[in-house]
């Protein structure tokens, strides 16, 4: 049997001037993750986008639990969003969405 | 539960309304302690008021001076002029003979090394001995590494890297803190530790350079510039009081 692997969801909080949408807020991700771990490491991140609350400018991600800091690390080193200044907070890691929304209600 | 420190956050005096979203967003980040960066000749007036601003958002202010010494004459004559006046004393060092100086001086508590320019970062093998020996700290910033782009942060990464394992080798404290001039670049402990593995350094060794590191300097200076401090491990417990 194959092994399901094992993942992580992230809650994150973006700090931005524009207008942003899902589509948007994954491309920086996942570029940020391509810049400073190449194709291999973005290969091995395996970002996904599984929520969206737009009004609060919160999303929740899914990445591989192996990748779990250095997608973190690419998430903090986030500057910008379509060339525009912004900054990108972690609010709250789990390995459960029902965990997660228990840790930050928020979401 | 960790308390966590950014001890270089760089809020500008003069804009007061910008100082204080930058202190609230840093107590909403989680941080506990902050040391914000003051002239060698701010006033007492000055300080209650930043003092204020922190007590109100419930996160605690350590007073800093950086100084900038072109020689070590420089330094010894700031140290001596303006170390009783301020919690934490960083130096940054521009020339060799700067750093070797802060290192083996006691009174110095941050080592601070240039960011852009790699030729200036004199932090080798004698500079760690040195500082090994007299407690100071080296400081990394991490807003450097969120501003610089391409091969400019790539040769920076690179190089504190090698410093991070001759510190390690030689005992000398790392103290991780943000140096934020905006808050678009400040970030919460979790994730600067998340970027500290980036020059691969366990998240656990960084969440410590973000907590108990920084406020072990804090809380030791706090205790030398109080009255009751005579030298090191004697202070006064109790005063008899006249008839």
């Amino acid at each position: 049997m194959i092994k399901r692997e094992r993942r992580r969801y992230l809650s994150l909080e973006v700090v931005s001037e524009q207008l942003l949408n899902e589509q948007i807020l994954l491309d920086a991700v996942q570029a940020s993750v391509h810049r400073l771990f190449g194709e291999y490491g973005a290969s091995k991140a395996n970002l996904k986008l599984i929520k969206t609350i737009l009004e609060k400018r919160q999303f929740v991600i899914c990445c591989s639990h192996i990748m779990l800091e250095y997608v973190r690390a690419a998430i903090a080193s986030t500057t910008e969003i379509n060339g525009k200044a912004a900054a990108i907070h972690v609010l709250g890691v789990s390995g459960t969405l029902r965990a997660l929304s228990k840790k930050t209600p928020k979401v | 539960m960790k308390r966590f420190a950014d001890l270089h956050l760089r809020v500008p005096l003069n804009d007061q309304p910008k100082a204080e979203s930058m202190i609230r967003k840093a107590s909403e980040l989680g941080y506990n302690l902050i040391g914000i960066p003051l002239s060698p000749h701010t006033t007492r007036e000055q300080i209650s008021q930043l003092r204020q601003i922190c007590r109100d958002t419930k996160i605690d202010l350590a007073t800093r001076v950086n100084f900038s010494p072109r020689t070590p004459k420089e330094l010894l004559q700031s140290l001596r002029r303006f170390r009783r006046k301020f919690e934490i004393v960083a130096v940054r060092c521009h020339t060799k003979d700067v750093a070797r100086q802060a290192a083996k001086d006691r009174r110095v508590d941050l080592l601070q090394f240039s960011a852009t320019s790699i030729r200036k970062r004199f932090f080798d093998e004698s500079e760690a001995e040195l500082a090994s020996q007299a407690l100071s700290a080296i400081e990394i910033e991490l807003a450097p590494i969120l501003q610089l782009t391409s091969f400019s942060r790539v040769r920076l990464l690179s190089r504190l890297r090698k410093e991070v394992t001759t510190a390690e080798r030689f005992k000398v404290p790392i103290t991780l803190s943000s140096g934020a001039t905006d808050e678009l670049l400040m970030r919460s402990p979790h994730d600067y530790a998340a970027l500290a593995t980036l020059f691969d350094w366990p998240m656990s060794s960084a969440l410590r350079a973000l907590s108990e590191t920084p406020w072990a300097t804090v809380e030791r200076n706090r205790k030398k510039l109080s009255p009751d401090y005579v030298a090191p491990g004697i202070h006064v417990v109790g005063r008899k009081t006249g008839d």
